[in-house]
Parts: structure tokens; C-alpha cells; sequence
């Protein structure tokens, strides 16, 4: 395995990891040096295209392709940090924050440099005070220190950062809703195109990075882009935060480079099932993604577009791992019960359809599924994304409520055994009590 | 400016304001501020937030509305956040909330009747790793397995700490965490909104 890029410097020094004095003691701002002081800002973009890097935040676009649909000629341009995290089984963005964040801070000076921008803003998700905290402290920091501000290193490169916290709306890690946010307005995402590089954030040209991608920019810049893309597979370049958690020995954030299998992942990264039970299923990349199954992949391996090729994805890079105790209409419940709670109800399939696939979801998990629920748990699915296929089809602006409908279709095509075995026989069924109380839950 | 805010907030909204290009965005982080001085959300905080950032009063209930965190009724001086999303279901965070849920006599979405805690189950807080994870006033405890919660409950009621330490309640109920939470943290907070500095609830430990 290639050695740390993103979680070097807390490993090495986990006491102070986040100050200014152990990130300088440690080559930190070094890159942004070079930048400034011995590369073109179109230099700078080119290293980023070279590395190959792809988005960190779940969509895994390729981060240099992004940044070349800027037009060239408007001005003013902003650049947004997502810090949303916020999907399912993800927290790898809260430690990056808490941690490193100066890494981020020069990583988002380097790129600014690049892009010709002279504002950025970090959304973070309103439930992470503390990482906000730190990231305001490293912003401070690095403004007495002159990496931010007027005429950065006497470059006459002027840059301000401005962190911008959440309200606890999941939505808001999708880019367009991030912006909407971002300018005051309910978080509601916006139909692309056109897309935020063309009009983003005021209707200006605005690239969106997650907190990862732009935290390997110093790296990048440090190392030069063909090295970054050395490491790893072709199209999965570089290393990944990802994280572990559910029923794992040891659940926790892991820097990975693609191409190990699900089995070293989750046995020797993960330490293996809690108490040795059996694997069942597991997530490969956050809640949105389709579920996998030991017999068919866990001796697969863990790049981009092996995931792809197996109808999931790598997503945020959360990997939330289920032994065999799992009910899993219950883990399919709640995981829909999410989207329906987070949909933002501007499109009907979304907010309709994810509300009935929880409500038939509890139902069958309380013991009164009817016979006709698992045709209809697919039928609703189907009115959400058309075809049950992936990546998904779209009736709606945003892919939230398309993704609500991968845990569904992931029982049934696993564990559709299960799921009938919870619905009483017709003849004789258990009626609900005439005086509105629900049953015992089957199963729990 | 709103006159009647303290001299504190007041100067917070205004370096808020001047943070961004265009004075909408500065609505939710004032309505941060405005909860902070008034406790909660109220109907004038929302007029207050309207009128400081030239948007209409309907404009910031919608967005009000809109977010889980902007509470729009009174909140207890602890908000206990309990995470009941797939990582901290599959740890068992709903023996977490029963446990919380009994030892404060209040169901999820109340507050109990001395207006000390407020209790509520919410989507992912990012503790995957240290599941199940509870939140008060939004500063995180990992896993923390039901005896602990209720612990947890009774040192709020006798304790009453003014500024709410992550590394305080992880040290003395918490467990398992998602990553070594490395470096000591110095700030807390002293309202059930995030404890983030411009936004005005942070607090440095005297100690």
C-alpha cells in the first residue's frame, strides 16, 4: 500500500495535527508556495487534470474535466467547498476538518489560484460545530500568516474563505441545492443545465468541490499530477478516505488505495464481523448505493468503475457492513425512512414515493404487510426511477429519490425470501387491532 | 441593525453581513444568531432576520421552515440529539432513545416540563464509525450504549455545565469513536444551537 497522503500528518502528530505550527513543521503551505510564486494558474489546473483525480463527495466526476467548463471569460467566479457530508454512514469530511484543516485551506488557495477566484465558501453541515471550529481557527491562522487575504505571499493574489454552516438538510450536499442554500433560499435543488461551472452561485460561474478532493491539492501540486495518478488503478487514482462502519471489529476512517477486494476491506482493513458472525450484505457507498452480497462480491475489487460495472457505487466511500443478526427490511426501512425525511418535496415521484415505500416498509416490518406489498414496494420504486436499473433513471430534478429506491430494490433482489416470510398468510391474516395500536415487530 | 439585540450579536450580524457578496446569504447564519438572542426561532426573530437582510419576512420562514435545526418552539437548555440513522440502528440507537426517552419521562420531540432537556431523534449525525452517537446541544458523544445515555441524562439534570464539552461527555460516557478525535478541544457550547464563533454560541473551558 502506498503510503498516507490525507491522513499522514494526524498520524504522525495526533496531538496537534490541526495548528499551523505542525502543518508548516511538516512542508505545510510549500505547494502554495510554488504555486504562486513558479506556476501560471492554468499550470496549476493542468497538475489537477493530470492527477486524475474524481470527485470524492459521490459522483466521482473527474475534478480537472470540471474546472475546464468554466467560461473564460466571466468574472467574478467562486468556488464552493462542500462540506456537507450528511449521507448515510460517511464521516471521513468531519475528521479531514477536525484534523487537517489547513490542508484543506491550501488546498482551497492553491485551486482558487487556478480558477481565478478571489472568494471561496465552505458549506458544513450544521451538526459539525466543532469541525467548523477547527477550520475557522486554520482559516485565522493562516490569514495573520498571509497564506490568506490581500496579496497573498506578495504574489498580489487576493483570496478570502468564508465558512457557511448548514441547517441540517441532507439535500444540501447535492451541489445545485448547496447553492440555493448558500444564497439564503431553501435548499432545494435546481435542474441542470445549466450547471453551476456556467451559473452557479449568483448566477455566476462556480465550481463545487467536495472537502477530499480538494484536500489531496496540495499533494498534487507538492508531487506533480502523473504521480498522483500513478498510484491505484487507472480510473481510480490516488488514495480514499473511506469509511467503515455497521457491524464491523473496527469500524473507522481508512486511507485506501483502489483495487484491494471487498474481502481485505472489510476482514483485514475492518477487522472482520463483531463477535465472528457472518456476513450478509453490505453498502459499498453510502446509504444512495445498492446494496452487495458476499456470494457474488466480496472477492471483487474496490475501484470506480468495478462498482459501476456491478450496478453500485463507490459514492461518499462509506461502507456500512451488516452480519447476518440484520433484519434487513428494518436496515431498508430506515435507510428509506432517511430520503423520505430529507426529500425536499419539490418533485412528486420523490416526495410521494418515498413516503409510500416507508409506510409499506414499516408495515411490513410491524407484521402487517399484505401480499400485494412486494409488487407494490417495486411498482412505486419503479414510478421513481423507471426500470430499476443503474446508475438510475430520473423523473425527478435531483438523484435523492432514485437513490431512496436501491435499498428497496436491493432486498428484493437478495432477500426477497425474507421479506415475504414477514408478510402474514392472507387466509386467517392477523388483522390490525380495531383500537389503532401496532403490533409487535416481527422479527426484531 | 436590530436595536434591541445585545451589543454582541449585533456586531456578530454585521461581521456576518459583510462576509458575503449578496446580503440573502447571510440568512441562515443570522437566524442562528437571532435564536441565540431570542432562545429559539420566534416570529420577530424571522422579521428580524428579514428586515437585516432585505428579504421578506414569509422569504425567512420558508427558509425557517425549511431546516431541522432552526427549532420554531422553545428548546430545553440541553438539546439531546440522538442519531437513529442506518449505522447507529444497526448499533442499537433505538435501546439509546428508549433509554433517554425513559430516564427523562419525555417522548422524542418534547422537552421536559423544567424546560432542562429536549429530546429528538435525528438522521446521520457523521459518527458512523462511533455508533450509536448522541449529540447535546450538537457537541458529539460516540457510542454510547444505554446505561451510559441514561448517565448521561442525570449529569445534565445535576451537573447543569454551562459549556457542553465534547471531550468532556465522550471521556465520561462515551465509547467506541469513528477516528482518534486527536488534538483536545477547547470550546463548547452554551446554547442548544451549533457552537460556532461568528454564529455566537461558542465558549472557550474557563478551566
Amino acid at each position: 500500500m502506498t503510503s498516507k497522503i490525507l491522513l499522514a500528518r494526524m498520524e504522525a502528530h495526533p496531538a496537534d495535527s490541526n495548528t499551523l505550527a505542525r502543518y508548516l513543521d511538516t512542508g505545510g503551505y510549500e505547494a502554495l508556495r510554488t504555486a504562486l510564486k513558479k506556476m501560471k494558474p492554468e499550470d496549476v489546473a493542468a497538475e489537477v487534470k493530470a492527477s486524475n483525480i474524481r470527485g470524492r463527495g459521490g459522483a466521482s466526476f473527474p475534478t480537472g474535466v470540471k474546472w475546464g467548463f468554466l467560461p473564460p471569460d466571466t468574472r467574478p467566479r467562486y468556488l464552493v467547498i462542500n462540506g456537507d457530508e450528511s449521507e448515510p454512514g460517511t464521516f471521513k469530511d468531519r475528521m479531514l476538518l477536525e484534523r487537517d484543516p489547513h490542508q484543506l485551506v491550501e488546498g482551497i488557495a492553491i485551486s482558487a489560484y487556478a480558477l481565478d477566484v478571489q472568494q471561496a465558501f465552505v458549506y458544513i453541515r450544521g451538526e459539525y460545530p466543532k469541525p467548523a471550529r477547527r477550520l475557522q481557527r486554520a482559516i485565522n491562522e493562516a490569514y495573520e500568516a498571509g497564506y490568506l487575504g490581500a496579496d497573498i505571499l506578495g504574489s498580489g493574489f487576493d483570496l478570502d474563505i468564508t465558512i457557511h454552516l448548514g441547517g441540517g438538510a441532507y439535500i444540501c450536499g447535492e451541489e445545485t441545492a448547496l447553492l440555493s442554500s448558500l444564497e439564503g433560499r431553501r435548499g432545494e435543488p435546481r435542474l441542470k443545465p445549466p450547471f453551476p461551472a456556467i451559473e452557479g452561485l449568483y448566477a455566476k460561474p462556480t465550481i463545487v468541490n467536495n472537502v477530499e478532493t480538494i484536500s489531496n491539492v496540495p499533494w498534487i501540486v507538492a508531487n506533480g499530477g502523473a504521480k498522483y495518478a500513478a498510484i491505484g488503478p487507472e480510473t481510480s487514482s490516488g488514495t480514499r478516505v473511506m469509511s467503515l462502519s455497521g457491524h464491523l471489529k473496527k469500524p473507522g476512517d481508512y486511507e485506501v488505495v483502489a483495487g484491494l477486494t471487498w474481502r481485505d476491506l472489510i476482514y483485514d482493513v475492518g477487522g472482520g464481523i463483531r463477535d465472528d458472525r457472518e456476513l450478509k450484505a453490505w453498502v459499498p457507498g453510502g446509504a444512495s448505493a445498492p446494496w452487495f452480497v458476499p456470494a457474488e462480491h466480496l472477492d471483487t475489487p474496490v475501484t470506480i468503475d468495478d462498482i459501476a460495472k456491478q450496478g453500485s457505487m463507490i459514492g461518499s466511500g462509506a461502507v456500512i457492513v451488516m452480519d447476518d443478526s440484520t433484519n434487513v427490511v428494518g436496515a431498508a426501512h430506515r435507510l428509506v425512512r432517511f430520503f423520505s425525511h430529507e426529500s425536499c418535496g419539490q418533485c412528486t415521484p420523490c416526495r410521494e414515493g418515498t413516503t409510500w415505500l416507508e409506510r409499506i416498509l414499516d408495515r411490513i416490518l410491524h407484521g402487517y404487510g399484505r401480499p400485494e406489498d412486494i409488487g407494490l414496494l417495486l411498482d412505486v420504486s419503479d414510478n421513481i426511477s423507471p426500470g430499476l436499473s443503474w446508475p438510475p433513471a430520473m423523473t425527478t430534478i435531483c438523484p435523492l429519490g432514485p437513490s431512496a429506491t436501491a435499498p428497496v430494490v436491493s432486498i428484493m433482489r437478495y432477500f426477497r425470501d425474507e421479506v415475504e416470510a414477514m408478510i402474514p398468510a392472507p387466509v386467517g391474516a392477523t388483522e390490525a387491532p380495531a383500537d389503532g395500536t401496532r403490533g409487535e415487530a416481527a422479527g426484531d | 441593525m436590530i436595536s434591541h439585540w445585545s451589543h454582541e450579536n449585533q456586531r456578530r450580524a454585521q461581521q456576518v453581513l459583510n462576509r458575503y457578496p449578496e446580503k440573502r446569504s447571510a440568512a441562515m447564519p443570522l437566524l442562528y444568531i437571532a435564536a441565540h438572542e431570542h432562545g429559539y426561532v420566534t416570529d420577530d426573530a424571522m422579521r428580524e432576520v428579514a428586515a437585516l437582510t432585505g428579504l421578506t419576512a414569509a422569504q425567512i420562514q420558508a427558509v425557517a421552515s425549511f431546516y431541522t435545526m432552526y427549532k420554531r418552539d422553545p428548546v430545553g437548555q440541553y438539546l439531546v440529539s440522538v442519531c437513529t440513522s442506518i449505522s447507529c440502528y444497526l448499533r442499537g440507537a433505538d435501546a439509546v432513545l428508549a433509554a433517554i426517552e425513559d430516564e427523562t419521562g419525555v417522548l422524542d420531540g418534547e422537552t421536559t416540563p423544567d424546560g432542562l432537556v429536549s429530546v429528538e431523534h435525528v438522521e446521520c449525525s457523521g459518527a458512523c464509525g462511533g455508533a450509536p452517537a448522541v449529540s447535546v446541544n450538537w457537541e458529539l458523544v460516540e457510542g454510547l450504549e444505554p446505561d451510559k445515555a441514561r448517565e448521561l441524562i442525570t449529569w445534565l439534570r445535576e451537573a447543569k455545565p454551562e459549556v457542553v464539552l465534547g471531550d468532556e461527555m465522550q471521556m465520561l460516557f462515551g465509547g467506541q469513536e469513528s477516528f482518534d478525535w486527536g488534538p483536545k478541544e477547547i470550546e463548547g457550547a452554551i446554547a442548544p444551537l451549533p457552537a460556532f464563533d461568528p454564529y455566537g454560541t461558542a465558549k472557550a473551558d474557563e478551566q
